[in-house]
Formats: structure tokens, sequence, C-alpha cells
């Protein structure tokens, strides 16, 4: 985890010591959360609706992005806010965090996507476009980046792959392979397996698979059993073997990432904003609600601003997350599977960590 | 015939180009005429003979025949005096008018054309002058130049009309027989309606016959639930029979915007309303009264809209709807509308007033038929400031004899509500307070079976409660009142037995404005739509006791099912957003919900009235254990098939799950050499112990170092 904890006072390093030090540790320093039964902590520190939540893979910390220009750094535990990455001009729509997170790159409607020093919060570098950028994933192996941007100016759509150099000072800006096509925003792109795919869907509501070394497109989903509507987001699961979507269509599809055959489809009664897939149990998160600009008439109730659970398997609602005040706008699990975190277009982060009776839900 | 899409291919095709189909208005899509891109219209009857008249497009032209022939010294005078006639009632078109003159005698030949800027104009000219005198010898004959062709091709000689064999129709009772008892309801969401059966054992809905486009504005059920009823721009048509919906019969009515049936559904009253030729005159209103099974016109009425205006709160552009009511039962005996100082009541055996005249009432503000028998109740309030009182008077149809009449003193209004086997009228009257300046209400309850028929004056304990709804037990002797000025208001149930007015209970602040019975009576939903959001009481009257409480967010809409078993709660599509319905239980259990958007209608197809008598009934429900045996059995049965299905459908599930869950794992480790490649030869997939990072709690010591350093 590097050097962050040079950022806190001792109290904190010492908690964070704690923590990585034994397990057991971990749990006494959790107590208080635990104490009270699930309750969320509410994390504000953004000013705008939140669009995209992700955390790094030991689970310790959160990135979230929103609206306003700053994304920003939480301890995932306890909802502390670490840091911002303060450069950014535009709404920040995506971000990813490297596997060892030291690399934090953000995609921004200022026409840039930007490489961050996760630690210090100091730009390494900025990839500039001509129209907004959207999506970003990192591959895997931290190498290469995919990064996504928005028709703009006459410019079409474009998934633009970079090299990640393993030192900031050799990064340059040249795209490896542009990927044109598909009509509308590309709402999100993701690496597939073995990088050898990229997987991309958006606007035209059409889910599609690309060969990276060719830049071909390899496959379109079967129009049949598609969306309808725009697919707003996309989570892969946690060894890349099927992804989930989620769609204005007010539904979730789950998808077999190299065949991409339709596994499952799960049906709500709001269009889907953010999809979570648990790392621990089968369970999905669909979040969403109706658009942004019907809010402020309609009652909170009426909104169905809730985080719902579905058994992933029999496709069934189990449960629901209420709190938003406005449409969710992005979810992410943690990578332990005991909380999940969800962002909303009210401008909050709320953290829930499952209190044990979630993990006794009967499942088949 | 060319390609022809499917429903299925224009919904993508729309899609393709980014159109929603829902949001298109069909009625403003016109085809060029004569074109039909090769599509036939799937009316299969379109091309029959009987099929619809279209206009020739000479709708606005006249022929007025029997002209005086005049010869050419006299032409201009006569023409000036047809001109001068017919220009009183629209504006000629320019060379509008056009009388052919023999060439061989130089004389006219007695008729003549007028054309005339609106089909409107046309129709009041023909009206107005068909028969006009201009002299003794002349009486003017005027047609639509239209319906010449039609009246030419009447044959000069009559030949019997041939009689078709009888063929047998189907069943349009079918549904009735349905062997587990279900009912029907029909849906509009969308272009969509769709009939669909309740299936309450399966917790589903089990759809009948579903049809894009079935109709242009609204459907309705005819009272017994025989037809269904769509409405369309050229008129109305019903539907039905045994195993699907067929169009029975149409209805020729251009524009048609409203209809109702006949309680016994033996008739059909359409109506429509056109704009007026100038725009100081008012809408011109056609009604027709067609019979439900042959499809023939028994009458119809036609006039301005301010005839129409009276009584009834329903309808449009100031005509009241229903403008006919129907009394006598399901008989259909008689029918009756409310007019300027009088009531009119037509009988259908000839479909004309009876005893050729209309009841006289000065100023009559309302009128309402008991449910089952020729009587009807009226209002007219008080006249000359107090001197003549208000009052409230039965009368008895065909004598029309005036059974029973009460005078009521500073009246402001009244409302009538019938109970429905006609038993009892309760005739709700606000009263001014001594000051005038606020209003109270009490009831006065009449027993209209019983000799001379009673009426007691009934008041509520607080008689200044605003009362927000009242409703009659269906077939019972109970009523409910909602009243209170409170927020919450109350609800208080009365009895009628026992020869006086008892009061039942009260139940204090209760979040309800709309009262819903079972049609079986028992049972009763204390609703609070609107400000109260959809908030559900379930109450059963018997025991006085609350079943259930519940609340479908945003309903719009409750409606029982004909036998009192189930109820719909639906949002329709006033509401942008919850679009849908729930069914619950007569005891407040939701059995399931159904989301569509665009919702716009939700109706349960009526059954007729049981052909069992009244004992038989009574014996039944004395003896329910036995009767209800066979179908505790059936629900045994089928809830045990449900989860043996279920359990079924979920090892499956499971199974293919695993399946892929397997092939995924194969895929990883076949990868994973690759992955670690990628990687920079980082083994692990999968989480590392805790342990594994203490290496990294030494690193972070480093970072003490550094404090040492300071130091």
């Amino acid at each position: 985890m590097g050097k962050t904890n040079l950022l806190l006072n001792d109290g904190q390093l010492l908690l964070l010591l704690l923590r990585r030090s034994k397990s057991s540790s971990f749990l006494q320093l959790n107590f208080r959360q635990s104490k009270a039964k699930m309750r969320p902590i509410l994390m504000k520190g953004h000013e705008r609706p939140l669009t995209f939540l992700k955390y790094n893979r030991d689970g310790d910390l959160l990135f979230s992005c929103a609206k306003d220009h700053t994304p920003t750094v939480w301890f995932a535990d306890n909802g502390e806010r670490l840091g911002t990455y303060a450069g950014h001009n535009g709404a920040v729509w995506c971000c990813d965090v490297s596997r060892d997170s030291t690399r934090l790159i953000t995609g921004s409607a200022d026409q840039s996507a930007k490489l961050w020093d996760v630690q210090s919060g100091t730009q390494l570098f900025t990839f500039s476009f001509d129209s907004p950028a959207r999506a970003v994933d990192f591959a895997v192996g931290d190498k290469l980046a995919v990064i996504t941007t928005d028709p703009f100016m006459g410019l079409t759509s474009a998934i633009h792959v970079k090299r990640i150099a393993a030192d900031p000072d050799d990064q340059v800006g040249d795209s490896v392979l542009v990927l044109k096509g598909p009509q509308g925003r590309i709402n999100r792109a993701v690496w597939g397996p073995l990088n050898k795919t990229i997987i991309s869907a958006g606007e035209d509501a059409v889910v599609r698979i690309w060969d990276t070394e060719t830049g071909k497109l390899l496959q379109e989903n079967d129009k049949e059993v598609g969306h309808k509507k725009t697919v707003t987001s996309l989570a892969k699961s946690t060894d890349g073997s099927h992804f989930l979507t989620g769609s204005l269509d007010k539904s979730a599809k789950l998808w077999d990432s190299r065949s991409l055959t339709l596994i499952k489809t799960y049906f709500t009664e709001r269009p889907v904003n953010a999809v979570a897939m648990s790392p621990l149990l089968n369970h999905v998160v669909l979040g969403g609600g109706q658009d942004a600009s019907a809010v402020t008439t309609t009652d909170h109730r009426a909104g169905k601003f809730e985080a719902k659970f579905y058994d992933k398997i029999l496709q069934e609602e189990i449960g629901g997350v209420k709190g938003h005040f406005g449409p969710i706008n992005a979810l992410a699990f943690n990578p332990d599977g005991k909380s999940f975190s969800s962002g909303g277009e009210d401008g909050y982060v709320r953290l829930h960590h499952f209190d044990p009776d979630y993990f006794k839900i009967p499942s088949i | 015939m060319a390609e022809v899409m499917s429903m299925e291919d224009i919904r993508t095709e729309a899609s393709g180009l980014g159109i929603d189909l829902s949001l298109v208005d069909w009625n403003s899509v016109w085809v060029p005429p004569g074109e039909d891109f090769g599509v036939k219209s799937d009316d299969e009857d379109l091309n029959e003979d009987n099929s619809l008249e279209f206009d020739g497009g000479f709708g606005n032209v006249i022929v007025v025949d029997n002209l005086p022939v005049v010869p050419k010294e006299k032409f201009e005078k006569l023409e000036g005096v047809i001109r001068k006639i017919y220009s009183q009632i629209g504006v000629i078109k320019e060379n509008g008018l056009w009388m052919p003159v023999d060439e061989d005698t130089g004389r006219t030949r007695g008729y003549c054309f007028i054309e005339y800027n609106t089909l409107q104009e046309a129709e009041l000219a023909k009206e107005k002058t068909n028969g006009y005198k201009l002299d003794r010898a002349h009486i003017f004959a005027v047609n639509v130049f239209d319906e010449i062709e039609k009246f030419m091709r009447v044959p000069d000689e009559w030949a019997p009309p041939e009689t078709k064999p009888y063929t047998s129709g189907e069943n349009l009772q079918h549904w009735l027989t349905d062997e587990k008892g279900r009912d029907q309801f029909v849906i509009r969401a969308g272009s969509d309606t769709e009939v669909l059966w309740n299936d309450a054992r399966q917790v589903k809905a089990d759809p009948v016959y579903k049809r894009p486009f079935w109709t242009e504005s609204f459907v309705q059920w005819s009272p017994l639930g025989t037809y269904l009823a769509t409405v369309h721009r050229q008129g109305a048509a019903v539907w039905g029979g045994a195993s699907t919906f067929n169009r029975l019969m149409r209805y020729a009515h251009p524009q048609v915007k409203l209809i109702d049936f006949s309680p016994g559904e033996k008739y059909l009253v359409t109506c429509s309303s056109h704009e007026p030729s100038t725009p100081h005159d008012s809408h011109r209103v056609l009604l027709n009264i067609f019979d439900v099974r042959t499809g023939k016109v028994m009458r119809d009425f036609k006039g301005s809209a301010d005839e129409f205006a009276f009584g009834g709160t329903g309808g449009f552009t100031g005509v009241s709807w229903p403008v006919f009511r129907w009394g006598g039962g399901k008989e259909d005996k008689y029918f009756a509308r409310l007019g300027k100082n009088v009531i009119s009541v037509y009988e259908t055996e000839t479909f004309s007033l009876i005893d050729k005249k209309s009841i006289k009432v000065e100023n009559v503000m309302d009128f309402s038929w008991s449910p089952t028998d020729p009587i009807f109740a009226l209002f007219a309030p008080e006249q000359g400031g107090g001197n003549q009182p208000a009052r409230v008077s039965l009368f008895q149809i065909p004598s029309k004899e005036e059974l029973r009449q009460k005078n009521l003193f500073s009246v402001s209004d009244c409302k009538m509500y019938w109970q429905s086997d006609g038993e009892y009228l309760a005739v709700k009257v606000d009263r001014y307070t001594k000051t005038k300046k606020s209003t109270y209400t009490g009831f006065e309850l009449f027993r209209i079976k019983d000799r001379d028929i009673p009426i007691e004056v009934f008041e509520l304990e607080n008689k200044n409660d605003k009362i927000i709804a009242f409703a009659w037990e269906p077939k019972g002797h109970r009523f409910a009142i909602i009243h209170g000025d409170n927020p919450k208001p109350d609800v208080s149930f009365y009895s009628m037995k026992g020869g006086k007015v008892s009061k039942l209970t009260t139940l204090k602040q209760k979040q309800a404005n709309a009262l819903f019975w079972s049609p079986g009576g028992h049972f009763i939903i204390l609703a609070g739509l609107k400000g109260f959001n959809g908030q559900l009481e379930f109450y059963n009257v018997d025991e006085l006791d609350t079943m259930a409480t519940s609340e479908h967010f945003m309903a719009t809409d409750i409606e029982w099912d004909p036998t009192g078993r189930y109820v719909a709660t639906s949002v329709t599509s006033v509401h942008e957003m919850e679009n849908g319905f729930n069914i619950w239980s007569f005891n407040g259990k939701l059995l399931y919900r159904i989301s569509k958007d665009h919702f716009f209608q939700f109706l349960w197809r009526p059954r007729p009235p049981s052909f069992l008598s009244p004992e038989k009934e009574e014996e039944i429900s004395k003896n329910l254990k036995q009767y209800s045996k066979k179908y505790d059995v059936q629900d045994q049965d089928i809830s045990l098939l449900l989860s043996e299905q279920d359990r079924e459908k979920r090892k499956q599930l499971k199974e293919e799950w695993e399946r892929w869950v397997n092939e995924w794992k194969i895929y990883h480790n076949e990868e994973k050499t690759e992955r670690q490649i990628l990687r920079d030869g980082e083994a692990s997939d999968v989480e590392e112990e805790y342990e594994a990072k203490e290496v990294e709690v030494e690193e972070l010591l480093d970072v003490s170092e550094v404090v040492v350093l300071d130091a």
C-alpha cells in the first residue's frame, strides 16, 4: 500500500498499522460501526452528482468521481476523506486504479484523461483529446489503458488504447489503437480476458467486443435479447469471466465475456444507472431512478432511489437499500464483498457495511 | 400484396429510427388517398356491400329540385331568389350556384346545384329548406349531392329481401364457464389493449387476447360483460366470442366521442360533437341509439350542445354525459333525459316520448333512476326567493304518478344515492345555516319498498361535519360515510335495519377520502387517494374489524372484481411514474403486481346477475364448507404443484449456473500463465493472505525512520 500514511496524523497511522498487521485487529478497528446495525456512512465531499465509484484491489480505498472537478479518495472502512485529485476542469466521468494502488486514471469532460499518483495526488500525465473523455479502464498488468471519447462537434465517439509507461517520465500520449464505429456515446469500455478484447457499450444499446490486436469488431450482442435503450453502466466479475450491463430500458443483463452470450436478465421498475456484482455472494445490485430533470417534481418515495439487490441466479429481487435523495448514479462492491458504496445524484456517497444477517440470506 | 410488416418489425424499425411508438399520435397519420402501400387493411369486411359509404367529395354540394321552370328572361330573377334563400344559411362558394339550362328550349330544368364551403352548411341547408314552399306548386326537394347517387341506385321494382340462412352464433357468455371460476379484465397501456384472466391461484395474469391499436380512445365493457366496446373515428364496435375476441357489430357514427350502454346491454348510445360553422354558434351534437345486436339505429337526436347541457358531470364541450339515463332495471324499457324545466322519458318499444309529452317540472336540476324499478327521484331547488320550497319527488313510470314528495327548506344542494336493490334512497341535503354564510349537511332516507315510502331524517352527531363520501352497501342495508373537517376524517357505518337508522361504529382519524364496497357487501375498502397517496384499509363491516392496511403508492383507481373476491388498484397515466396495477385479495393481501408504462385503463369484465334464487344462495352460504371443499382441494393441489415447479425451476437454474461457473474456471486456469506474464510474473489472482502483507508493514516502519530523521 506504500506510503499513503504520510498524509495521516499519528492516531490514524496506528490504526492503519493495526489493520495491516493482523486481521483480528481489523475487526477491533471496526467495532464502532458493527454496533450500529448496518448504519450507512454518509460521505459528503462532492458538491455535484456522483458519476463513478471504484475500490482499489485491497479494498481499503474508495475512489469517487463526480460532476465537480475533483475525484476524491476515501478510506473504505470508515469513510474518512483521504485526499482529492485537483486538476481537471470539467465533470469527471470515470476512473480506474492500478492493481498496486499507485496509479489512478480519470476521464473527464474537459477533453482529457489524467494519470495521477495515488499517494501524493500529483498529476503524472494528461492525455488530451478533441472531445470529452468518458470511460477509462486499466488492462491486466496495468501497461495499457482504454479511454473512450464522446461524439462532439462533428467528431464521432471513439475508443482509444494508450500504453502506460512504468516510469511516468517515459509516458507518451500516442494511441496504440483507435476504434470507431458505434453511434452515440460509449458509456463504458473495459478489457476482456487477457487483454485480447475490449468490451464496449453505450447509447446505441449494443454491447460490442473488439479485437485489441487488429482493432476489428468481433461481436455484437444478439439484437433479439439485447438492451432496448442506452446502456449506462457495465461491471465485470472479479475474474473477468462475465459482466453485467445496466440500461435505461429498466433492466440489467449478465453476459459471458468470451462468447457474449446473454446469461441472465434482471428486470426493475426504474431506468438502471449503475450496476455492481458481489464478489462474495451470488448477488447483483442495481441502482437508478428517473431522469434527474424529474426529480424535483416527484415525491422522494416515488423515485425509487433504492439500491436493489437481486439473486444473481434466480433473477429475483431480494431486497433494497434506501437512502439517497436522488437517483443512484454509481455503485461499487468492496472486493471483500462485505461492504458496498453508492453514489447519488444528490452528491452523497453512502458506504454500507453489511450486518451479519446479510450473509445469512439463503441462496439456492 | 406487398411486403407486410409485422408489429414487431415496426417496433424495431421505429426504435432504430429513435421513435417512441407509444408517443406517436396515430390519428395524425394519414395515408395519401388511394395509396395503401400494399398493405391490405385487416378489416375483413371493409369491402363488403354494407360497408360504410364514404364521401364522394361533394358533401358540401346540395341539389335543389322542384324549382319553377323559367325561360331565359326570368333566369336571373329566379337565381336571385335562390341565392337569397341559400346565402342566409351559409356562404355559397364563388360560382357555387349552378342552374342548368335546357339548350333546346332555353328554359331552366327545374333544379340547381349549390356548393357551400363546408359540409355542415350543406347539411343545415338540406335540413332547413327541404320542403320549403316557394309557392303552392313548388315545394323544394333538397338533397346532398353525395346522396343522389344512393337514391338513383334504388331499384324501381321492389324485390323481397333475401333471407339469409340462420347460423347459430357463438356462446358469447363462454367466459363465465371457466373451470377455475376466474374473472377477466381488460387493460390499456401504451398502444396495446389486452384482455387477461385474473389467475389469483397462480398469482399471475393469464393472457386471453391482445391487440395493438384496438381502439382509438378507450374501451368499455357492456354492463353484463358480453361485449367489449371500442371507439374509432368511424364509429364504435363491439367484440366478444367464445374463444377469442371477434368483432360482432359495428355502429357507424363518424367522430364518435362518447358511448354508453343501456343496463341490459340491448342498446348503445353514441355521441359526437361537431365544430360549429361559425364561431358564435355552439357545438352541434349528434346522438344515435343503436340496437346492439342488429346494429340498427333506433333513433337519433340532433341539436346544439346547449340542449344537452343539463345534469350529469362527465362529458365534453358542454354536453353532460350520459345524456340519457336508463331506467326500469335490466329490461331497458325506459330512458330519460333532463331538459330545461322538463324530464323527457322515452320508452324503447317505439322510441318516442311516453304519452308524447315530457314531464314538466319547474326548475328541475337533477334526477336519478332506481337501479331496479321504473321509478326516478328528482330534485328541484327553491324558487321565488324561498317562497316555493325545494323538493325531492319520486315518480313512477309509465303512469307518471308522483309516489312521494318532500319539501325542503333553505337548501343549497341535493345529491341522490340509490341502494343497489332499489330498496333505499338517500338524499344528501346541503342546507344553509341561518346566516346563509355556510352550509351543513343532513340526509333524507327513503324506504322505497315499505308502505307509503316512509322518510327518515338523519343527521350526523356533529352536523357541521363535512361529508366527504357516502356509499350504500351493495345488496345490503348498511351505508358508510366519511365525514369531518380534520386533515384525517372519520368514517362511520350505519344500518337501516329495524325500521330506524342505527349507528354501527365510527372509526376515528382515517386517511381516507373514498369508499369502495365489495359488490357482495360485507367488506369495504377505505381508500386514501390523491392527497393520501394511495392508503388502503380493508375493513370487515360484519365484524367491525380492520382486516389489513396497506398502500399502493400513488394509486388513482380502485375496482372490485364482479364477485368481490379480488380488488385491483391501479396507477394510471395521470402520474408519470409507478404506472401499473396491483391485484389484492378481498382481505388485503397483495397477490401480484404488474407495471406497465402509459397505463390508461383497468376494467373488470362484469358478470350478469346470478340465476340462483335467493333461497338457493342462502342455502349455499349456510353450507359453504361443503361447497368449498372441492375448491380447497384444488387450491392445495395447485400450491403443491407450484412449489414443485418452483423447486424444479430453481434446480435447473442452479445447474445451468454451475455449468457456466465451471466453464469459467477452466478458462481461468488455462489462462493463468498468460495472465502471469501480463502482470510481469505476479502470481496470484486471488487475494493474498494477510501474513504476506506483513512485509509491507516493515516498509511502513521505514516511515517512522523519516520521523527519526526529523528528530
